[in-house]
C-alpha cells in the first residue's frame, strides 16, 4: 500500500511477478514457426499485511489468486519481486535452519480438503507430522496432548485421531486441515478458498472457527476467495485482482461502500441479491481475456464502459485514495464519480 | 402422503412427481436416498431445489430424466410429464423423450460435450435426431440457437471445438444443445456452480428468458440460494432425502417455516450487515445409514419436542407453502425433549 508508511507490515510483497512458460516444445515451435508463449499469471503486485489482520484477494477465475498464495508460501519461486516476512527476505534465507524456522511460522490451507490430506494416514499422524518435523514435542505424551488439544480447538474430539480422512465429511476434513496447519503454531496462514468446496451451512461453521482462532492466537490471514459476501465478513482489507494485477485495494467497508475501480463495481454488481430487494444482477458483458494475450494499456479496457484512448495505450499506476489504492485513469482524471452503495434491505 | 404441493398457477402441471422413492441396494441393506418426494411444476415455472450436498437433489433430477445410475432405482411413486407416466418407460423410449421433451443441463459442461466434434456437428446431429430437418436447415437452426444463448459471432463460432470456448460459453453451448428440439421441461443440475459469479448472472438471465419466451418449465437444482432467489418462482428445500419445505420463493427465503431452512438462510453471509459470527447450524446432515427416528433434523433442531423424536412429520400447510415440521401441526412438537431422552 503506497501509504503504508504508517502501518508496520508483517508481510510485505513488492513488485511480485510470476510468469509461466506454456510454449509448445522447441522443435514444434521451430517447425510451425510459433513463438514462445508466456502466461503472466502474476504481473507486478504490491501488498502490505499488518499483524493480526485478514487481507483478502478476490477476482474471477484465472486472475492469479492461487499463484500469489503459492508464491507467498514458497511453493513457486517468483519471476521477479520480493516477499518479506516479519522483516526477513524470504528469498534470502540461504541457511537451512533459517528456512525451516520461517516455514514453521507460515502455513497454507487449500481449497480441496479431500486432496490435501493423505488418505492412508490416520488423522493423528496427519496432525502430528508438522509437530514432529519441527521438533515441537518434548515427549510422546506431550505429542498426544498437543494433537488432542488441536482436535478440540477445531471442535473435533481426540478420539477422532484414530480415524482415517475418508471417515469424515467435507467440513470435518477441512477442520482437520486447519488443525494440521495450526500444529506448528504458525503466525501467518495463507488460506486459498478454504470454504469454496463446502455447503453454506458448513461454510458458516468453518468461517466462525477461523475468526475464533484468529482472535485467540492473534493469527494473520491472507484469505483467497471468489465469494465477495464471504470476503466482506472475514476481511480487514481487500485487494481486487484482474489478469495478474491488483486493480484496487481498500479497507473492507470502504471497498464495499465506496468501490472505485470499474472492475470492482462490476464484481459487486454480480453479487446475488438475497435480501430480495428486487435489485437485478447486471449481467456483465464479456469474460476475462486470455492471460496469454492480455489487452494493452489497462487490461480491463475491453470490458470497461469508461475506457478511452489513453486506457488502451497506457497502463494505469496504482495511486492512494481514501485509505486504499486504485489503478484507473478515469478515477485519477476525476471523470468517474465515486458513489456510496447501500446493501441493506429497503425498510 | 396425501399432500402434493401444487404450483402457484392454476394451469395443468407439466411435470408431476408423486411419492417418489429412490433406493440403492448395498451389501449392508437397502439405502433409501429419496424418500417420498412429491411436487409439480407448471409450464413457464421455475422450481428451485436446494439443500446440502447429499440431500438427494441430483437423484431426484436424474430419476425424472431417466438417468439413475444402477444399482440406483426408482422404488416407488410415479412421474408424469404432460399427464403421461414416464418413470416406467423402456430405456429407448425414455431416450427419445429426453432429447425431445426434456432437456438436461449438468454442472460440468464438458460431460455433455464431445471434445472431438465441433459444437456445430453436435448441435446438428442432436437436431436431426429429434426433428425431421435437412442438414442445411439443421445448421441454420443450430446458428439461431447459439445466437439465442448469446454466443457472439455464432456463424463463425459454430465450427469451433469445445476446448476453444471459455467455461461460461461452453455452458451456453450445453444449454443450446438442451434446447435443440424445443423441450417442454429443462432439468438443470447445478448449471452455474462451476462458473464465476459474473458469468452466473448471464446464464441465469438466459434461463429466465427461455422460461418466459417459450413457456418452458425448469427444475433448477442448486445449493446456491442466491441463484434461487433470482430465478425461481417456488423453492423446494431437501434434507436427508426428503422435501422439508416447499413454497413461493419470497416466503421460503424471507419467512422460512422450517427450522432447517431458517438456519440455512441465516448461515449465508450477506452484504446487508456484518457481525462477529455467522449463524451456524451445529452438527451435520446424517448419512443415509444413520437417519434418526422421528424428524430427521431433530438432533440439530433447537425447537424439537418429544414428538419429534418418534414421529416423522409429512408436509403440513405452513404460511403460503408447506413445511414438514410439527411446529405447524395443531398438536405441536409435544413436551420438551431432554438430552437423555433423545440419546436413548
Ligand atoms: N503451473 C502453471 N503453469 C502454467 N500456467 C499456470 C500455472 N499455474 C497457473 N497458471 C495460469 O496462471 C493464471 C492464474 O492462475 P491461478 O491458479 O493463480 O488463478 P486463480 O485466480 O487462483 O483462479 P481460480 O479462481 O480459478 O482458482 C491462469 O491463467 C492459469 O492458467
Ligand atoms: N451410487 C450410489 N450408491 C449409494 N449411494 C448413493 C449413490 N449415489 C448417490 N448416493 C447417495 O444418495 C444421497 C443423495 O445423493 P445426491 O442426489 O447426489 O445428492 P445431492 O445432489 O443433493 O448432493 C447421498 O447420500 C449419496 O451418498
Ligand atoms: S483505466 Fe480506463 S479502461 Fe481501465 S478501468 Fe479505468 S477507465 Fe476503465
Ligand atoms: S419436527 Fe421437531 S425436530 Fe423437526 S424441525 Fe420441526 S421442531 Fe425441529
Ligand atoms: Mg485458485
Ligand atoms: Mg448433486
Amino acid at each position: 500500500m503506497p501509504d503504508g508508511s504508517t502501518l508496520r507490515s508483517f508481510v510485505r510483497i513488492e513488485g511480485l511477478k510470476r510468469h509461466f512458460d506454456v510454449s509448445a516444445p522447441w522443435l514444434v515451435r521451430k517447425l510451425e514457426g510459433r513463438s514462445r508463449q508466456l502466461v503472466q499469471a502474476v504481473d507486478g503486485i504490491d501488498i502490505d499485511i499488518a499483524k493480526g489482520e485478514t487481507f483478502s484477494l478476490v477476482g474471477e477465475s484465472g486472475c492469479g489468486k492461487s499463484t500469489v498464495a503459492r508464491l507467498v508460501v514458497g511453493l513457486y519461486p517468483p519471476t521477479a519481486g520480493r516477499i518479506e516476512f516479519d522483516g526477513q527476505d524470504m528469498a534470502g534465507r540461504r541457511v537451512r535452519s533459517e528456512s525451516a524456522a520461517l516455514r514453521r511460522r507460515l502455513q497454507m490451507i487449500f481449497q480441496d480438503p479431500y486432496a490435501s490430506l493423505n488418505p492412508r494416514w490416520r488423522v493423528f499422524d496427519i496432525i502430528a507430522e508438522p509437530i514432529r518435523a519441527f521438533g515441537l514435542a518434548t515427549s510422546k505424551a506431550d505429542l498426544e496432548k498437543q494433537v488432542g488439544d488441536l482436535l478440540r480447538q477445531v471442535r473435533l474430539t481426540p478420539a477422532d485421531g484414530r480415524k482415517f480422512p475418508h471417515e469424515f465429511s467435507g467440513g470435518q476434513r477441512q477442520r482437520i486441515s486447519i488443525a494440521r496447519a495450526l500444529a506448528s503454531r504458525p503466525e501467518f496462514l495463507v488460506c486459498d478458498e478454504p470454504t469454496s468446496a463446502l455447503d453454506v451451512s458448513v461454510q458458516a461453521q468453518i468461517l466462525n472457527l477461523m475468526m475464533d482462532l484468529q482472535r485467540r492466537f492473534g493469527l494473520t490471514y491472507l484469505f483467497i476467495s471468489h465469494n465477495l459476501a464471504v470476503v466482506y465478513h472475514i476481511s480487514t482489507r481487500v485487494g481486487v485482482m484482474y489478469l495478474g494485477r491488483l486493480v484496487e485495494q481498500a479497507p473492507t467497508d470502504t471497498l464495499f461502500r465506496r468501490p472505485k475501480h470499474p472492475y470492482t463495481r462490476m464484481l459487486l454488481d454480480t453479487i446475488p441479491d438475497l435480501e430480495m430487494t428486487g435489485r437485478q444482477r447486471t449481467p456483465v458483458a464479456g469474460e476475462v481475456p486470455s492471460p496469454l494475450d492480455p489487452p494493452s494499456g489497462c487490461s480491463f479496457h475491453p470490458r470497461c464502459p469508461f475506457a478511452n484512448d489513453r486506457c488502451k495505450a497506457e497502463r494505469p499506476r496504482s495511486l492512494p485514495i481514501e485509505g486504499g489504492a486504485v489503478a484507473c485513469h478515469a478515477i485519477e482524471e476525476g471523470r468517474l464519480a465515486i458513489e456510496d452503495r447501500d446493501y441493506r434491505p429497503a425498510p | 402422503m396425501t399432500t402434493v404441493a401444487r404450483s402457484l398457477s392454476n394451469k395443468e402441471p407439466l411435470l408431476e412427481v408423486k411419492n417418489l422413492r429412490v433406493e440403492f441396494p448395498t451389501r449392508r441393506g437397502t439405502l433409501l436416498a429419496v424418500d417420498d418426494v412429491s411436487f409439480d411444476i407448471a409450464p413457464g415455472e421455475v422450481l428451485g431445489v436446494v439443500g446440502e450436498s447429499g440431500a438427494g437433489k441430483s437423484l431426484t433430477g436424474n430419476a425424472i430424466i431417466g438417468l439413475l445410475e444402477p444399482p440406483g432405482r426408482i422404488a416407488g411413486g410415479e412421474i408424469r410429464l404432460e399427464g403421461r407416466r414416464i418413470d416406467n418407460l423402456p430405456y429407448e423410449q425414455m431416450r427419445k423423450i429426453r432429447g425431445a421433451r426434456i432437456g438436461a443441463i449438468f454442472q460440468d459442461p464438458l460431460t455433455s460435450l464431445n471434445p472431438l466434434y465441433s459444437v456445430g456437428r453436435q448441435l446438428v446431429e442432436t437436431i436431426q435426431t429429434h426433428l425431421p430437418m435437412s442438414a442445411a436447415d439443421a445448421r441454420k437452426r443450430a446458428i439461431d440457437l447459439l445466437k439465442e444463448v448469446g454466443i457472439p459471432g455464432a456463424e463463425h463460432r459454430i465450427d469451433h471445438y469445445p476446448h476453444q470456448f471459455s467455461g461460461g460459453m461452453r455452458q451456453r453451448v450445453v444449454i443450446a444443445l438442451a434446447l435443440c428440439a424445443g423441450p417442454r421441461l429443462i432439468v438443470a443440475d447445478e448449471p452455474t456452480t462451476a462458473l464465476d459469479v459474473s458469468i452466473q448472472a448471464q446464464i441465469i438471465a438466459l434461463l429466465k428468458r427461455l422460461c418466459r419466451d417459450h413457456g418452458t418449465a425448469v427444475m433448477l437444482v442448486t445449493h446456491d440460494m442466491g441463484v434461487i432467489a433470482e430465478t425461481a418462482d417456488r423453492v423446494a428445500v431437501m434434507y436427508a432425502g426428503r422435501i422439508v419445505e416447499i413454497g413461493p420463493v419470497h416466503n421460503v427465503i424471507k419467512h422460512a417455516n422450517h427450522p432447517y431452512t431458517r438456519g440455512l438462510m441465516g448461515s449465508i453471509p450477506s452484504l446487508g450487515h456484518r457481525s462477529e459470527r455467522l449463524i451456524q447450524i451445529d452438527g451435520s446432515m446424517p448419512r443415509l445409514t444413520e437417519i434418526p427416528r422421528g424428524c430427521a433434523f431433530n438432533p440439530r433442531c433447537s425447537e424439537r419436542g418429544r414428538r419429534c423424536l418418534v414421529e416423522r412429520p409429512d408436509l403440513i400447510p405452513a404460511g403460503l407453502g408447506w413445511a414438514a415440521c410439527w411446529l405447524h401441526d395443531v398438536a405441536g412438537v409435544g413436551p420438551a425433549a431432554t438430552k437423555e431422552l433423545a440419546d436413548a
